[in-house]
């Protein structure tokens, strides 16, 4: 009746995750009730939960992807004590659970941490960016975060009920196969990554369209800012590989569920396949995580250097040379499979190569601040810090591009120090500067800077006395995912990583501090004009927050930096545009659909992994319908009234108006 | 032909040769980018571009999903396990009867569409029920086939080749099924709904996957069926 | 299994015999490189360090590539940082000394530089990569006046097993080679994907099951390593390291004399026991094999290894392997 499902399921013998479980089911029990006893359950559905404005899919994204890191940074510090602790001894993380552990950090950065946050800062800027109301196709947008927070869902869910997989973050076969991993653990994997990866092939659609067909009138592809370029080119890459990873994750539910034969030990099956097929859409993926990052600094080194964006054109090319060449280096995942020579030598050149793109890159940055007035904002010293700690990052990755040299560090330690490095101190630290950069324009309040700087400090250091030690066990011989060490020679540099644990952790701390603290006297740091930045580009045109339409006109772009422009005029004719004439327009309604559709994804994920089959046809069964319910639908926009635009749009006027006055006053601020 | 069908195809011909936003034209010679075809400078694209163009990247999205299941099979070709390989398993009657059935639906479906473009409501439904009835015998004949080579224990459990096999022909059929549903509740719209934008649109996509769906097709008789007669 | 740290002995550069000459690019780099290392805060380790104190000529080649590859890439990284850091106190707001351009954003004397530093560095290291790769491709036989010494390997849950087919011997978590006598291994696994790694011998290769990967190595002198397997291959993964006795000539015979005296035979039955799931395997010698078992290991004659024995047929989907039990 129930599958393989029975009590048995609830790891009652284990106390970490069972006390775990227990605290976070009661956390969660507190919070809705909180929120029924308050009676905030019509605002949050008729607000966020049915929301299809991409403003607030994009806060819900990284409000997902916040929580998220903090479930994969526990289990990182659980790992880093782990293997300080056990040597010559079993520490306190059985291999069963340990094995679990590195599996479910790695699963959660990648798929629930850093892609929910990256697209969200994807789904909030780049509309306001290309001046328009929304994205292509924005009731598909919310379906694409419920279906990532349903993937989120499952992964939790793991942790009480059944395992998580003990393969690592890809689950290699035939490690992955029912062989040798009989339990529901790689189930659990595959269905919440397929799910999750519905949703982001969806976002991935959504925003090509976005930014190829639907931009305000004068604004040319080289006119876009740098951040859309990067989405543009992080969203083809998304439709070109999440495919890839769709098909090979349904390959091995295929073999573990019906018993095929596609990457099985025995009977034809082929585990060099799933090395081939997972890492070509493992490549791309890191690649569309750390474009958006790049186009995060972009904007902030222009913008805290008061200066256009050195080289515009080139870092267009160089930023679509990267996303090309991306496609063509997969095979320096496994160097050492032995595929000889020759591909070999193809795979690693093609790898160096993409270092050109970012070298220049670099240096384009670099020059963006020549001539510059270099103000050293919370979002400016995260992208110091990058440069500094990206640039490392991609000196050991060409390293590692050389296959002799893969061939004494694959899967050391050194490999897991290179791609931290390159994950923390890009994505990581972009999204740390982007939520400093564009959390007034969401929230209408500046975060606190001491704090901000303090948790920079902090997770620079921790950082390096995390990961440098790393580097070291790696040189030394150290091989990755160890449960416990047998090597006295590798204990000091895993104490030193412990210590920067605890800095890190710091660092954490006060990034929570600054977000309380800001949110507390919020009063004190309101931006009343929507450009807090003296910014550049034209989510600073709008409000903060922008009102739901972003525009009551839609602008008329001249040249790059449109805001820039506008803001210029303003300057010199002492005086705004002319008021707009208003028109009435329309904006697509809210749906449940994108929630509907997610809880029976969750459902049938859930019934798939435990072989309850007549569960599973029901859910899909429910989603089917659901979705021929939300099709029938008479009435998908709704006329926004002209008296509404004009209201929001003279509040906006006359935010500006003063912000003109005080700017004559005191002297223009460029 | 009678005045009255004359008539109607001559208006869809005319609706369709003077679409302004069709592929290559500009409505008015040298005045610069069309409005509303979303080419930068002249703001966002109408929806029904919009919705075309988001429809072909899904499309070309789910290509690459079928070039892995493609490349599966390159490589597994000759993984047979000491079971039976291509040649013993291929039917070539059978498969010349689905190919058929589903060249003929998309003509059909091609048909349905035009009339569609005329705004003919029961000449849309009729050319969209036969290219159901096509399609659901291609499904059929499918699963026939996948039935009787399973009664003689040839299933994808056997072998590397026959899960390649199995998983790329049944990935189609099940995309060709999944349409099949769409065929439905497109004709149960038009039918209550008639042909209002958002229905237009849907049929477009609908379009779209069906003439993607045949395409796939030939790809998959030519390197599974056709190469594998002699093995 | 005995703890290998301290039995690991740290020999001079200058000590290596002459055939590692024709390997190396130039002394004076690997001296430099070293001493580059070191430098860096290393130092708090006392610069034991694994991958860079090779003992044979592909770990010495290898660790060559890898130091010389690190001070090109020094090079170009190094200006660029303190460029950056340079721009951003030069230029910082304060700063009313320094000109502002606010609208110059491009120049093509730059740009032409900007492209090319990156370019030229990556030619170069193309080139390092292709000789490279050619010169350390795993497969390639290594030239010496001795014939290779061939050792099968099969990588199982969770030890290795050494088969020595032209001494009609098998170790398991031993390997014992003759120093400057090359070794060419062939390289299977029963079960799951492994990796063979010595890291002080140099390159490592993929364990794969049905299928055989080649490798060929050289020690130089008398030393014990360690040796391990650098693919996570499931719960008793973190004892699956071997010893490597690196011995002269004759005491190699000596051994294969001592360990045909040993009286196990390494059969099928004896296989069968072998590949069941265990780990911290103590080292353990047969005396006699059975000739064709690695290669009915590797085109699975013999089927793959099994996985975990449920500890309870339908316990809900939480298996534990042995490992996982203890």
């Amino acid at each position: 009746m129930f599958g393989k499902l029975d009590w048995s399921a609830i790891p009652f013998d284990q106390p970490i995750p069972i006390i775990t479980s227990i605290v976070l089911i009661l956390m969660i029990l507190g919070l809705l009730g909180l929120v029924t006893v308050k009676g905030w359950w019509p605002y949050l559905w008729r607000e966020w939960i049915t929301s299809v404005d991409h403003k607030r899919i994009g806060i819900m994204y990284c409000l997902l992807g916040v929580v998220m890191l903090i479930r994969g940074f526990a289990d990182a510090i659980m790992m880093r004590t782990q293997q300080a602790v056990a040597i010559h001894s079993p520490g306190y993380l059985e291999p069963e659970h340990y094995n679990q552990i590195f599996s479910a950090h790695g699963t959660i950065m990648i798929f629930f941490a850093a892609m929910p946050l990256v697209i969200g800062f994807m789904n909030f800027v780049t509309p306001l960016q290309l001046g328009v109301r929304d994205v292509a196709f924005p009731t598909l947008n919310s379906v694409s975060f419920w279906l990532t927070a349903s993937g989120a869902l499952l992964v939790n869910i793991s942790l009480f009920i059944g395992e998580f997989a003990r393969t690592g973050w890809l689950p290699y076969p035939p490690l992955s196969e029912t062989t040798y991993s009989p339990g529901v653990g790689v189930d659990y994997y595959l269905w919440a990554v397929q799910i999750a990866g519905v949703g982001t092939l969806m976002t991935g659609i959504n925003f090509v369209t976005t930014v190829l067909k639907m931009r305000c009138p004068g604004m040319s592809y080289l006119r876009m800012p740098m951040f859309c370029w990067t989405t543009l080119s992080s969203s083809l890459l998304i439709v070109a590989v999440f495919p890839i990873l769709t098909a090979t994750l349904a390959m091995l539910s295929l073999d573990r569920v019906f018993g095929w034969h596609y990457f099985t030990n025995e009977a034809g099956g082929n585990p060099m396949m799933f090395m081939n097929l997972i890492w070509a859409w493992g490549h791309p993926e890191v690649y569309i995580l750390v474009l958006p990052a790049f186009g995060i600094f972009s904007e902030v080194f222009s913008t805290f250097s008061g200066k256009p964006l050195f080289g515009y054109r080139s870092m267009v090319a160089a930023t679509l040379f990267i996303c090309v060449m991306s496609l063509m280096v997969w095979l320096h995942h496994f160097f050492t499979m032995g595929a000889g020579p020759a591909v070999n030598t193809f795979f690693g050149i093609a790898s160096s190569v993409i270092a050109v793109g970012t070298g220049v890159k670099i240096y384009n940055w670099i020059f963006t601040m020549y001539g510059g007035r270099v103000r050293l904002t919370v979002p400016m010293l995260w992208s110091l810090g990058f440069i500094f700690t990206f640039v490392i990052g991609g000196l050991t990755g060409v390293l590692l591009a050389i296959p002799p040299a893969d061939f004494i560090t694959h899967n050391s330690m050194f490999l897991v120090a290179h791609f931290h490095n390159v994950i923390i101190g890009g994505v990581v630290f972009a999204l740390f500067a982007g939520l400093d950069y564009w959390f007034p324009k969401a929230f209408g309040f500046r975060l606190h800077e001491g704090w901000g700087k303090a948790a920079f400090w902090f997770s620079l250091l921790g950082f390096w006395v995390t990961f440098a030690p790393l580097y070291i066990l790696g040189i030394q011989g150290m091989t990755r995912r160890l449960q416990h060490v047998n090597i006295d020679a590798w204990e000091p540099m895993l104490w030193i990583s412990v210590a920067g644990v605890a800095l890190t952790t710091l660092g954490a701390i006060c990034q929570v501090t600054m977000l309380v603290v800001s949110i507390l006297d919020r009063d004190k740091r309101r931006d009343v004009t929507g450009d807090p930045w003296d910014g550049r580009s034209l989510e600073w045109a709008t409000a903060s927050p922008p009102p739901f339409f972003n525009f009551a006109v839609l602008p008329n772009v001249e040249g790059e930096e449109a805001y820039w422009n506008i803001k210029l005029k303003a300057i010199e004719s002492q005086q705004l545009a002319p008021e707009p004439e208003y028109r009435e327009f329309e904006m697509p309604v809210n749906s449940p659909v994108g929630f509907y559709t997610a809880a029976f994804a969750s459902l049938t994920g859930f019934a798939l992994i435990w072989h309850i089959w007549w569960l599973a046809a029901l859910g899909l069964v429910a989603a089917f319908a659901g979705f021929v319910v939300f099709a029938w639908r008479d009435v998908h926009e709704f006329h926004v009234p002209v008296e509404e635009v004009a209201r929001a749009e003279r509040a906006r006027r006359a935010a500006r108006k003063a912000l003109l006055e005080q700017m004559a006053r005191e002297g223009s601020p460029s | 032909m009678s005045p009255t069908s004359l008539h109607t195809a001559r208006e869809a011909i005319r609706r369709v040769s003077e679409d302004p936003h069709r592929l290559g034209h500009r409505a008015h010679e040298g005045e610069g980018p069309l409005p509303g075809a979303g080419h930068g400078e002249t703001g966002p694209a109408d929806k029904r571009i919009i919705v075309g163009y988001g429809f072909w990247i899904f499309l070309l999205s789910d290509i690459v999903m079928f070039s892995c299941f493609f490349a599966a099979f390159a490589v597994q070709r000759n993984a047979t396990a000491g079971g039976p390989g291509i040649s013993q398993i291929v039917e070539l009657p059978r498969v010349a009867l689905e190919t058929g059935a589903l060249l003929l639906s998309s003509y059909t479906c091609g048909l349905s569409f035009a009339a569609t473009n005329a705004r003919n409501k029961l000449w849309t439904q009729v050319f969209l029920l036969i290219t159901g009835l096509l399609g659901l015998a291609f499904v059929a004949m499918e699963l026939q086939e996948f039935i009787s080579l399973a009664a003689h224990g040839i299933t994808p459990q056997r072998s590397g080749f026959l899960t390649a096999f199995y998983g790329l022909v049944g990935l189609h059929g099940l995309h060709v099924t999944i349409a099949g549903l769409w065929l439905l509740t497109m004709m149960a719209q038009v039918q209550v709904k008639g042909f209002r934008r958002e229905i237009i649109h849907r049929l477009i996509c609908f379009n779209l996957f069906w003439h993607a769906l045949d395409i796939v097709w030939i790809g998959v008789f030519t390197i599974v069926y056709l190469m594998g007669v002699r093995g | 299994m005995q703890p290998l740290n301290g039995m690991e002995t740290h020999m001079k550069i200058r000590g290596f015999p002459a055939v590692r000459a024709a390997f190396m690019p130039g002394r004076s780099i690997q001296g430099r490189g070293r001493l580059a290392f070191c430098l860096v805060p290393l130092l708090l380790t006392g610069c034991t360090k694994s991958i860079l104190d090779p003992v044979g000529p592909v770990g010495a080649d290898a660790a060559n590539i890898l130091i010389l590859a690190t001070v090109i890439m020094l090079a170009i990284v190094i200006p660029t940082i303190l460029l950056a850091f340079w721009m951003a106190w030069r230029y910082r707001a304060s700063n009313q000394k320094a000109e502002y351009l606010p609208y110059w954003s491009y120049s093509g004397r730059i740009e032409a530089v900007v492209w090319s530093i990156p370019i030229l560095t990556i030619i170069f290291i193309g080139g390092v990569i292709w000789i490279g790769s050619y010169r350390l491709d795993p497969f390639r036989p290594l030239p010496s006046a001795q014939p290779p010494l061939e050792v099968q390997v099969v990588s199982l849950d969770w030890k290795w097993l050494f088969i020595y087919p032209e001494q009609g011997i098998a170790t398991v978590n031993r390997l014992v080679v003759p120093a400057g006598r090359p070794v060419h291994f062939s390289i299977t696994s029963a079960s799951v994907f492994n990796v063979f790694f010595v890291p002080r011998m140099g390159s490592m290769i993929y364990a794969m099951p049905g299928m055989v990967s080649q490798l060929n190595l050289q020690t130089d002198r008398e030393i014990v390593l360690l040796g391990q397997s650098s693919h996570f291959s499931g719960d008793g993964f973190s004892d699956m390291q071997f010893e490597v006795n690196s011995v002269t000539g004759p005491a190699f015979d000596a051994w294969v004399q001592t360990a045909h005296a040993s009286g196990t035979v390494l059969d099928r039955a004896a296989y069968t026991q072998l590949a069941k799931q265990s780990q911290k395997v103590a080292p353990v010698s047969y005396g006699a094999i059975d000739p064709g078992l690695f290669q009915a290991i590797a085109d699975q004659t013999i089927p793959p290894a099994p996985g975990p024995e449920p500890e309870n047929p339908s316990h809900a989907g939480r298996e534990k392997t042995p490992a996982g039990r203890q």
